[in-house]
């Protein structure tokens, strides 16, 4: 115990001495914060709408109505030709196009189903999704005035609701603060630990330690603990600025939030040593932590939904530790999801920790 | 010191030791072996293979055959038992630049672990020594490379070992402080520490009691520096070294 108290001593003193440290670790989360949930943001307000009203009934002018007064509209153009909206989509002058074709209020007087055609300019793929999304609820909520209104009993087939669970003005930044907090430990746990270890073979100190009879699990805790420290202090951080700063509501226990962390960080912090006792140059072990990263961040579901990935990615999702912290990560803060919603993903964490861990300590080589 | 040192005294010793990597023999069939208390010269030119056989003695790199024992421990399977009894300063410098005299004194006596009392107490019986206590919180990036390697010295042997092994202890320092330096040598081996030094400096070698000469991976000469000199017939170790130096080259020639 007191030589893991020793290195995580010199440890701390290296990374406070050090004048670049502290602004790295302190002004990431929040550069990441404000550039990730106000730039890259997939929100979309003023979606230019061109309208075309081939019914022009009271149930069409309705329908309008319901999209003029949506705050993500803005009505772009109308006109009784729909190859005029054609045109201006093809410019790129509008985002999407309603067509309202004759007949429209007939077929909802008659009770059967009444069509609507939407097209979408879908250049940008998640833009596009959303769009519609955002469409199919204008309609939606149309269609359930409508329901409401006509007498006798409901129709016997329900609907199908879309409703925003859990972010129900549908706040991108709601949406992506917890995975930017996710990315932002990761990046601490996956490089601090796993560069150190790197930067000593650099310089040549490792030999020193290697000479002592040191344990190797010694070695790599008193590698590990002072940086898994530092990553939960920069969670906390991340954490406060996204409720103070960003209003960011935490629904779920914050204590949790924290539990997981501490766990997931083994994982992630694991990895990165290992990396480090296979490699001698920080330029090799930067190249295959980033390899790991890429692969990990891109899948994990932070910018692009898990549901609509092929069989494969899923299955391969399976050994992304991002992807399931990410997915806690949301289910607690947005959610509110507690222990029990959490507990397999959190064992299963805990087995990749230790298996990472145990790994890392077995290829560490005090003996080339 | 256990039983199989006690026979006979032999701290360091190493039978047909080879080192190769890949096809290249970096240390070929050394024989040789260490009295308790001597101070033991590795000499050789660049390449010869000194730095490779110091960190096979010291458990930091696997032997490729040979029997090889090292305060009466096999290098093989009990490295960290002699890990436990060894003193370390390597070519590189290796103390860390960023921390103080003190911090680096206190890391290194813990994770030796010794009582944060005894380290307090040597590092300052050590800097009073050196003469450079008011150094103690200075970083070690800001000091002359020669207290840099006094420094690295008294860490080694802060833990009392019973070996240190010093690989050019003195490469690139002035002659006053190689002098002082050798000065620090002399005492730890008085103080019963063995000593296992490598150096390009002829002079120093007759500073030892016994030396040994590598050349191309082989010892070409092990006897002490006076006995050196009457067999090769040379008035200094430098005429010595060029003599086997020469004699090699013409075996190669053939
Ligand atoms: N890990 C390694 N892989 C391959 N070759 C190596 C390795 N380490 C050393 N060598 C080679 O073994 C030979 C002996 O190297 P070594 O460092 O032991 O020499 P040395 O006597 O200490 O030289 P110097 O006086 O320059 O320190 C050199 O030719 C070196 O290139
Ligand atoms: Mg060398």
């Amino acid at each position: 115990m007191r030589t893991i108290f020793y290195i995580m001593q010199k440890e701390f003193i290296q990374v406070f001495r050090n004048r670049m440290m502290l602004p790295i670790i302190f002004l990431m989360p929040l550069m990441q914060l404000l550039i990730l949930s106000y730039a890259v943001t997939f929100e979309i307000k003023n979606i230019r709408l061109h309208i075309t009203d081939n019914d022009n009934s009271v149930a069409s002018r309705a329908l309008l109505e319901h999209f003029r007064s949506s705050e993500f509209y803005h009505i772009f153009g109308e006109s009784a030709d729909a190859s005029f909206g054609m045109e201006q989509l093809k410019k790129g002058d509008i985002h999407q196009q309603l067509v309202i074709l004759p007949g429209f209020e007939k077929q909802i007087v008659t009770g059967s189903t009444a069509g609507v055609q939407v097209i979408t300019d879908a250049i940008n793929g998640s833009a596009a999704a959303l769009m519609n999304a955002y469409t199919l609820s204008v309609i939606e909520s149309y269609n359930r005035e409508v329901l409401s209104r006509s007498p006798g009993p409901p129709p016997k087939q329900v609907q199908v609701s879309r409703r925003y669970w859990f972010n129900p003005a549908l706040d991108y930044k709601t949406y992506m603060i917890p995975g930017i907090l996710v990315l932002l430990v990761t990046l601490i746990g996956m490089f601090l630990a796993g560069m150190n270890v790197v930067r000593e073979k650099e310089i040549g100190t490792i030999e020193q330690i290697n000479v002592t009879p040191i344990r190797k699990v010694q070695f790599i805790a008193g590698k590990l603990l002072p940086f898994w420290i530092i990553a939960l202090a920069e969670l906390a951080f991340g954490l406060a600025l996204a409720v103070l700063l960003f209003n960011i509501p935490i629904v779920g226990n914050i204590f949790l939030i924290f539990l997981v962390a501490s766990v997931y960080l083994v994982v992630v912090m694991g990895l990165g040593l290992f990396i480090s006792t296979i490699t001698n140059t920080q330029q090799q072990s930067m190249f295959l932590s980033w390899f790991f990263l890429v692969i990990f961040i891109l899948m994990s579901g932070l910018f692009t939904p898990v549901e609509s990935m092929p069989r494969w990615a899923l299955q391969l999702n399976t050994i992304n530790p991002i992807a399931y912290f990410i997915r806690i990560m949301r289910m607690i803060m947005l959610k509110g999801s507690g222990f029990q919603d959490i507990v397999q993903p959190l064992i299963y964490l805990s087995v990749y920790g230790i298996t990472m861990l145990s790994l890392a300590v077995w290829r560490y080589r005090k003996t080339s | 010191m256990n039983e199989a040192e006690e026979k006979n005294g032999k701290v360091i010793e190493a039978v047909e030791l080879v080192k190769r990597f890949g096809n290249f023999v970096a240390n070929d069939r050394l024989t040789f072996s260490v009295q308790r208390g001597e101070i033991f010269g590795f000499l050789g030119a660049n390449g010869a293979g000194k730095t490779t056989a110091m960190r096979i003695l010291c458990g930091l790199s696997k032997p490729t055959s040979g029997k090889i024992r090292v305060a009466g421990y096999d290098v093989y399977t009990q490295s960290e038992k002699i890990k436990q009894r060894i003193g370390y300063m390597s070519q590189r410098f290796s103390l860390y630049e960023d921390l103080t005299v003190w911090e680096n004194f206190r890391f290194f006596g813990g994770i030796y672990r010794m009582k944060s009392a005894l380290i307090r107490e040597r590092a300052d019986r050590m800097l009073g020594r050196l003469g450079i206590l008011e150094l103690r919180d200075t970083v070690i990036a800001s000091l002359p490379p020669g207290i840099r390697q006094k420094l690295a010295f008294s860490i080694a042997i802060l833990h009392e070992p019973e070996i240190v092994f010093l690989d050019e202890p003195t490469g690139g320092v002035d002659p006053v402080t190689r002098r002082q330096f050798w000065e620090m040598i002399y005492e730890a081996a008085a103080s019963g520490i063995t000593v296992f030094v490598t150096t390009h400096y002829m002079d120093e070698a007759e500073y030892c009691n016994r030396i040994s000469i590598m050349v191309d991976g082989k010892i070409e000469a092990l006897d002490t520096p006076e006995q050196l000199k009457k067999t090769y017939n040379a008035g200094s170790m430098n005429d010595v070294f060029l003599k086997l130096a020469r004699r090699n080259e013409e075996q190669k020639k053939e």
